[in-house]
């Protein structure tokens, strides 16, 4: 026995189980990241001496990273995209491109995270709240850039089998990665200016 | 959505790609010019929503999306500005003696 | 999942397995462990709270020099007393427990939507319920900064309070999978009729109990982040500048917020209390309706005060927070939205009372303790009233008051609700009767011991005796004429613990008795009485998935001749 509108979906609904749940698990994340804006504001307003973004960060770095987020946003659902038009060679190389610009924004936080440690003194989350604020929120984003990595990896690689067996529901399953991988994205676009600009 | 949905959107997914590196670029833009710290954060914040809304409406196909889903959006984005304005405002509003 | 028929191993079928009714048992039995623990604690701290600096007996030689209980200890014991029965017992017990077996066999699904999720939310409590404990073994003992964890204490407390960090966030982690699954199952998994109108109260109390945990949690897991970063590697988010500790002026950057750690928490704690009576008004509501042999008086009521109720929870919580200096204005709006919350609770409380009304009362044991539950949550309920008064609470406030409160609400409030819900639904999950005399002999002197160790609370709270102290008020002059009372009350405590002896043998003996194999035997009405066997079918819960045709509590229904009608029955 099945359990029923995994793939299909249910009428009244209009929805299939799983796109349901991911957007039930993202309302959640909002109030994640919405815990620590609101840290955020609490700590800024309780200060008269919160540093600018740019007396510790570096700006241009930061909006390549944007711009690694937004394309590989675009390339996640022109690879969903591409399985509903049944083209499972399209897929992978769109998934792929997601892949790298996901870890080019991993490398480049490499490079900002330990330039700040190399720095004299060094530039720590112990060193001030703004700091401390930054490196919580950013670190939390990067934990769920490496999640989705992990997974979107998985179904590149041994998940992309069930496209034999399962074609409908293995495209269910791409959609539901994008929906987290949009979102991961969409955090990125507020953490961005709100850190680094403001 | 059927294959011939899915061609008409890939059309629009590079549209809303084009328009969300301009909103990138316009947002470091206007960082550089002084308004103030309110008018700053309020202006960033606006620039950002709109950006959101992009990828929320298209790449997460939001607009097409079923009135289960809006509802329990709503019923987020409520407690997120509850958990937003709440505290900040109860601090704003105390007397502070540290 | 959909397999054919073939032998499944001993681990399979019972330990990783993926069935909805296994994973039930498994937070069932887990939690009440935790429950009795957690239990043991609190008795060990009343012998000291009767009897400051006695030697404690039979544990004693665990505790301290001479058997006497220090004071660090008491702090721990009372910290992981409120943690270990709100997020290892009560919550796990009510949403996991319940929740899990019983949902998807009320709304006709064959499991819930992710069978896989469930079982790694299980496991996720599990293993987050085994850290927690592991903070007795390390140096310095378990977290001892109350359950609430304020800084500057908590984040300069010993190293139990990091493992209590730890402890929470994989707990929390495991409730919000817990959520995502009832949410989709009870969307997307209803059969065929079961409109939302149709559902039996039970699901829609742990529909909106799931949407609380989802949105209310989180902002306490990033809490728990800061906390963890500001011990671990000295950040300041709690931490106002110039603190002086034990001496030595803290070295740290300071500049950070103690209130923003109260608002933080309370943001989800408050949502947490309904989260934990939410389940019980389900509960309760389902042994009234069926032995009263009546429908519920007020359906749409109930909905709809549960779902303000959910929603109002989210904008009351700074009325723990009266005492901190907030200014008035931000005081008057949560008093006022403290007083608006009280009604939906009295809509609910008057809607199961007015049920009572000319019903055909069958006094068994699950009845009994529903009954119990409307007058303890009814003085819970009002006594909470003062403590949402901000003028008010300045005298009650961190007093034994609020100790009395909220035991009243969760103690013989949810908790004799979780029992109601124990000995009714035990004949369907094991296909044996529990023993009535036991069960009866288990009510009664529970509920004459749970008022002996939670009335005189309101005695000394209104004197004045503060909460979380170690000699019960001994050194304090306005304890002097309420002092006594503490020796009634541990007294009545201990008499409690043996009393849950009565329910510890009638599981026993009822689970080794023979089956009866009756699939209905409270004649219910709800699908997961009417359409399951007793235990339900291991394989996909029901011979036939039923259709549903009638409201969940149509008894006694006019020109009928049996006195219900099932809802998967045509009428």
């Amino acid at each position: 026995m099945d359990i029923p509108f995994n793939v299909k979906e249910r009428p009244d609904t209009g929805l299939y189980n799983g796109k349901l749940g991911i957007w039930f698990f993202l309302a959640s994340e909002v109030m994640l990241f919405g815990g620590l804006f609101s840290a955020y504001i609490f700590l800024r307003n309780g200060v008269d001496d919160w540093p600018a973004g740019t007396d510790y960060l570096d700006v241009p770095l930061a909006t390549l990273n944007t711009l690694f987020l937004i394309s590989s946003s675009v390339t996640m659902v022109m690879s969903w995209a591409s399985l509903k038009l049944n083209d499972f060679k399209k897929y992978k190389l769109y998934t792929l491109i997601t892949l790298l610009f996901a870890i080019g924004f991993l490398v480049i936080k490499y490079f900002e995270y330990s330039a700040k440690f190399a720095h004299n003194p060094p530039y720590l989350p112990s060193t001030n709240n703004f700091l401390g604020i930054y490196f919580t929120m950013t670190g939390l984003h990067v934990l769920h850039i490496i999640g989705g990595i992990l997974v979107i990896g998985y179904f590149y690689g041994p998940g992309s089998k069930m496209w034999n067996s399962e074609p409908e529901r293995f495209t269910n399953r791409i959609e539901i990665v994008g929906l987290y991988w949009h979102f991961v994205d969409l955090v990125w676009i507020f953490l961005f200016p709100v850190l680094y600009l403001l | 959505m059927t294959p011939e949905e899915v061609q008409h959107h890939i059309k629009t997914y590079v549209l809303v790609f084009v328009a969300l590196a301009f909103l990138t670029v316009v947002t470091v833009g206007i960082s550089y010019i002084d308004l103030g710290v309110k008018g700053g954060i309020a202006l960033g914040l606006f620039v950002a929503s709109i950006k959101a809304s992009l990828v929320a409406c298209y790449f997460m196909h939001l607009l097409d999306e079923k009135a289960t889903i809006y509802w329990t959006l709503i019923a987020t984005v409520i407690s997120f500005l509850i958990l937003i304005f709440l505290p900040a405002g109860a601090f704003l509003a105390q007397a502070r003696i540290y | 999942m959909s397999e054919g028929h073939h032998k499944q191993s001993f681990w399979t079928k019972y330990i990783w397995s993926t069935d909805h009714k296994v994973i039930g048992i498994q937070y069932g039995i887990t939690s009440l462990i935790w429950l009795l623990f957690g239990f043991a604690l609190m008795a060990i701290m009343r012998y000291q709270l009767a009897f400051p600096g006695s030697p404690v007996p039979i544990v004693g030689n665990l505790l301290g020099e001479g058997g006497i209980l220090p004071s660090e200890m008491y702090n721990s014991l009372g910290a992981m007393h409120g943690t270990i029965m709100i997020f290892l017992g009560v919550v796990p017990l009510a949403f996991g427990a319940f929740g899990n077996y019983l949902v998807p066999l009320q709304i006709g699904a064959i499991d819930m939507a992710f069978p896989k999720l469930n079982a790694a939310s299980y496991w996720t409590y599990f293993l987050g319920s085994v850290i927690m404990v592991t903070g007795f073994f390390v140096p310095g003992g378990a977290a001892n900064s109350g359950w609430t964890s304020y800084p500057p204490l908590a984040n300069t407390a010993t190293m139990g309070q990091t493992v209590w960090l730890f402890g929470m966030i994989m707990l929390i982690t495991s409730s919000l999978l817990g959520s995502v699954n009832i949410l989709v199952t009870v969307i997307q998994l209803r059969t065929d009729g079961m409109t939302w109108m149709k559902l039996p109260i039970f699901v829609w109390t742990q529909f909106i109990t799931a949407f609380l945990l989802l949105l209310a949690f989180p902002p306490l897991e990033a809490a728990g982040v800061l906390q963890l970063m500001d011990r671990l590697v000295n950040t300041s988010f709690f931490m106002p500048s110039g603190l002086v500790v034990s001496g030595e002026v803290l070295q740290n950057a300071g500049g950070g917020s103690p209130l923003l750690w109260q608002h933080l928490f309370w943001f989800l704690a408050h949502p947490e209390v309904y989260v934990l009576i939410l389940p019980a008004f389900g509960i309760v509501t389902e042994v009234i309706a069926n032995n009263t042999r009546k429908p519920i008086k007020g359906y749409k009521s109930l909905v709809y005060a549960m779902i303000f109720l959910g929603f109002m929870s989210f904008v009351v919580w700074a009325h723990h927070m009266y005492l901190t200096g907030m200014g008035t204005t931000i005081g008057a709006f949560f008093q006022t939205t403290t007083m608006i919350i009280s009604i939906p609770s009295v809509v609910i409380l008057t809607a199961l009372l007015l049920s009572l009304w000319g019903g055909s009362i069958r006094f068994n044991t699950p009845m009994l303790f529903a009954l119990g539950f409307l007058p303890m949550f009814g003085i819970g309920g009002l006594t909470g009233l003062p403590l949402g008064l901000a003028a008010a609470d300045i005298h009650l406030h961190d007093t034994y008051y609020v100790i009395g409160h909220f035991h009243y609400v969760v103690a013989p409030g949810t908790i004799f609700a979780l029992f109601a819900g124990i000995y009714y639904w035990f004949p369907k999950i094991t296909g044996k009767r529990t023993n009535e005399t036991l069960g009866k002999l288990h009510f009664f002197s529970s509920f004459l011991c749970m008022n002996g160790v939670f009335m005189p609370m309101f005695v000394t709270g209104l004197a004045g005796v503060s909460r979380r102290l170690w000699d019960g008020g001994e050194s304090y002059a306005h304890a002097a004429g309420v002092f006594q009372l503490n020796e009634l009350m541990s007294i009545s405590a201990w008499l409690l613990g043996i009393a849950q002896l009565f329910f510890i043998v009638n599981m026993i003996i009822s689970l080794r008795s023979k089956k009866t194999g009756e699939a209905n035997p409270w004649n219910a009405t709800t699908i997961d009485w009417t359409d399951t066997t007793s235990p339900p079918l291991g394989h996909g819960n029901f011979e036939k998935v039923p259709t549903v045709y009638n409201g969940p509590y149509e008894y006694s229904v006019p020109g009928l001749k049996k006195d219900f009608l099932p809802q998967s029955e045509k009428g």
